[in-house]
């Protein structure tokens, strides 16, 4: 690391490395714009959907929930739960939390209205439905 | 110290032990929760937990990174801070303003905290790390902006050494992919795609820098190895870190909707990713051996090496474990990613921090080092800590290790739950690890308390 090669040298390096790779990523990110609305779903995005997120927002569900495996991992995964579980099951499960046994993990009670936890679920749908290289491996996420 | 305004860095460093103190106790309650799941229910849900702890962290790295800024820059450009009344005003509002957010997570209702906040004008609360109401995330970006406005002119007035300018490419870039926290697209696939921006831009980004040009700057200190030296070793490691690191964002990008062929740019990009990291190590260890003199603070000598060595092990090597995209099929979203998540951000960005507040600390209380009483404390506070952090991963990886089989790879899976139980006996060994780290911690402020003058004082400065 002396000799020749000076700290100008790494400096220089250091710019035009930086400028060319995320110049590659910025054409990158270009062209998966191009390719999402095959894999996105988003011809299902309705706004019963985008009122879906919401509610999976505002009730941070991401705090103990994986969504397509980012989250944390405390419950489980709720990509798929749509395929796994079922609308009617999901609606049910929510509206029974807590569960209250003893030592058991516990959901809180949302207190949401029978057209909230539609939107919920057909938000759940839409992310089910999501071309994810058929990721999780198997329905249990 | 050689500049008066530098002294605006100690309540910076003082805020920043004391939230970190608040994450380790979130932390711990967390872990307890991942065996007694009722745990504190229904006074302290899981999420809430979670929240505070993730959100004290990114908090209590942003104090360290620009209590570093303040310490640092005036010395580097050799003049005082452009205002240090600023910078103590920015303080003050930094501070109240994470205290009050932590004090809704806590005590409103999240979906009542977000009505009240403003998320219905532009929603942007409920993501992970994002979960900041809009008014928080609009402060930070004021603070942020009043604390980069300080620098630069501070910079632009004096010498433009090249740590200080890789120190502030990182802290703008910090601010600029923290606006795209701010747009949160109802197509989830581009909500997760942007998402990235921030939270991966960040730590294997622009992060990079600041640490690197810490530890450079500590290392000039502590070493007396020649600047031309250092700089050179500095910016070769931030080429390999962005050349690896831009489009090794791409590992984020396997299974969450976006086209296939991120399965290969973020395959071949993020492994090599430790590639810095090892050169960081090898640059803390050479630069230390070649050392010109000894410093009397050797307490931050220590956290320096460690910073190399664990983030690379953390980072790098945790990092690598389940980066290629056949392997992430497996582990992706798995106590593996918990695993590496704790070890990476203790290793880099904990260790750096600490490297700054050991190494200039004393300074400002006066004195170039500490009394070699209060350092032996402060280097077993580093043993404690980062042996028990080695644990916690070593145990989480376990329990991932089992958690991917049982759930995914074995014939028969088990459900989320059923798996969970199965892996119960390593949560509870990582919570004890915990309890050790926690104990860490507090022979680490107990540090700061014990005489600290002494034969320290006398060395030379």
């Amino acid at each position: 690391m002396s000799g020749t090669f000076t700290k100008s040298m790494a400096r220089n390096i250091f710019y035009g490395g930086t400028v060319f790779f995320f110049l590659l990523f910025l054409a990158l990110t270009f062209d998966s714009h191009r390719e999402f609305p095959k894999r996105d779903n988003s011809q299902n995005l309705t706004p019963e959907v985008i009122a879906g997120k919401k509610i999976w927002e505002t009730r941070n569900c991401i705090g103990c929930h994986t969504l397509l495996g980012e989250g944390a991992y405390f419950a489980p995964e709720l990509g798929n739960v749509y395929t796994r579980r079922g609308p009617d099951f999901i609606k049910a499960w929510i509206q029974a939390q807590p569960t209250g046994t003893h030592g058991r993990r516990q959901m809180p009670q949302f207190n949401l209205s029978e057209q909230e936890l539609d939107q919920l679920v057909a938000f759940l749908k839409y992310a089910s439905e999501i071309k994810t290289g058929n990721w999780p491996p198997n329905i249990e996420g | 110290m050689q500049y008066k305004s530098q002294a605006v860095a100690k309540p910076y460093f003082i805020a920043a032990i004391g939230l970190f103190v608040g994450q380790i106790v979130f932390g711990l309650i967390m872990g307890l929760q991942y065996v007694i799941g009722d745990f504190l229910f229904p006074a302290l849900p899981f999420n809430v937990a979670r929240m505070v702890h993730t959100n004290l962290l990114i908090v209590w790295l942003l104090f360290g990174f620009m209590g570093a800024a303040y310490y640092m820059v005036p010395e580097e450009s050799e003049t005082e801070l452009f205002s240090p009344k600023l910078a103590l005003a920015m303080f003050w509002i930094f501070l109240v303003a994470g205290a009050l957010t932590i004090v809704g997570y806590l005590f409103v209702p999240y979906a009542t905290l977000a009505q009240m906040t403003g998320n219905d004008i532009l929603a942007t609360m409920g993501r992970e790390f994002l979960e900041q109401p809009l008014i928080t995330k609009v402060g930070i970006v004021v603070v942020a902006l009043a604390f980069l406005f300080n620098i630069s002119m501070t910079m632009l007035r004096g010498r433009k050494t090249a740590i200080s300018m890789v120190l502030l490419l990182g802290l703008w870039g910090l601010a600029i992919f923290f606006l795209f926290s701010f747009y949160n697209p109802h197509n989830l696939v581009k909500d997760k795609y942007y998402w990235w921006w921030v939270v991966h831009l960040w730590v294997e980004g622009v992060w990079e820098l600041i640490l690197g040009a810490l530890l450079a700057f500590v290392l000039i200190k502590v070493t007396g190895v020649d600047r031309e030296v250092i700089e050179k070793w500095l910016y070769v490691i931030i080429t390999l870190t962005l050349v690896t690191g831009i489009i090794g964002t791409g590992h984020h990008y396997y299974w969450i909707g976006a086209p296939e062929y991120w399965q290969w740019w973020g395959s071949v990009f993020s492994a090599l990713e430790p590639i810095p990291f090892f050169a960081m190590t090898v640059f803390a260890f050479n630069m230390v051996n070649r050392r010109r003199r000894e410093h009397p603070n050797r307490a931050a000598t220590l956290w320096a090496l460690g910073t190399g060595v664990m983030s690379f092990l953390g980072a790098g090597v945790w990092g690598f474990l389940h980066t290629l995209a056949p392997v992430n099929y497996y582990t992706h979203g798995s106590q593996i990613t918990a695993a590496h998540g704790h070890m990476a951000f203790y290793g880099a960005y904990v260790m750096v921090v600490l490297t700054i507040i050991s190494y200039a600390m004393p300074i400002l209380r006066g004195r170039a080092a500490n009394s070699n009483k209060a350092q032996v404390l402060e280097m077993w506070s580093f043993w404690l800590m980062t042996i028990a952090m080695v644990f916690i991963t070593l145990f989480l990886t376990a329990a991932g290790i089992l958690q991917v089989w049982l759930q995914r790879v074995s014939t028969t899976p088990l459900g989320f739950m059923a798996t969970q139980e199965q892996v119960s006996l390593f949560y509870w060994m990582r919570e004890w690890a915990g309890v050790a780290f926690f104990i860490g911690l507090v022979v680490y402020i107990a540090s700061f308390f014990v005489n600290g003058e002494g034969e320290g004082q006398a060395a030379t400065r």
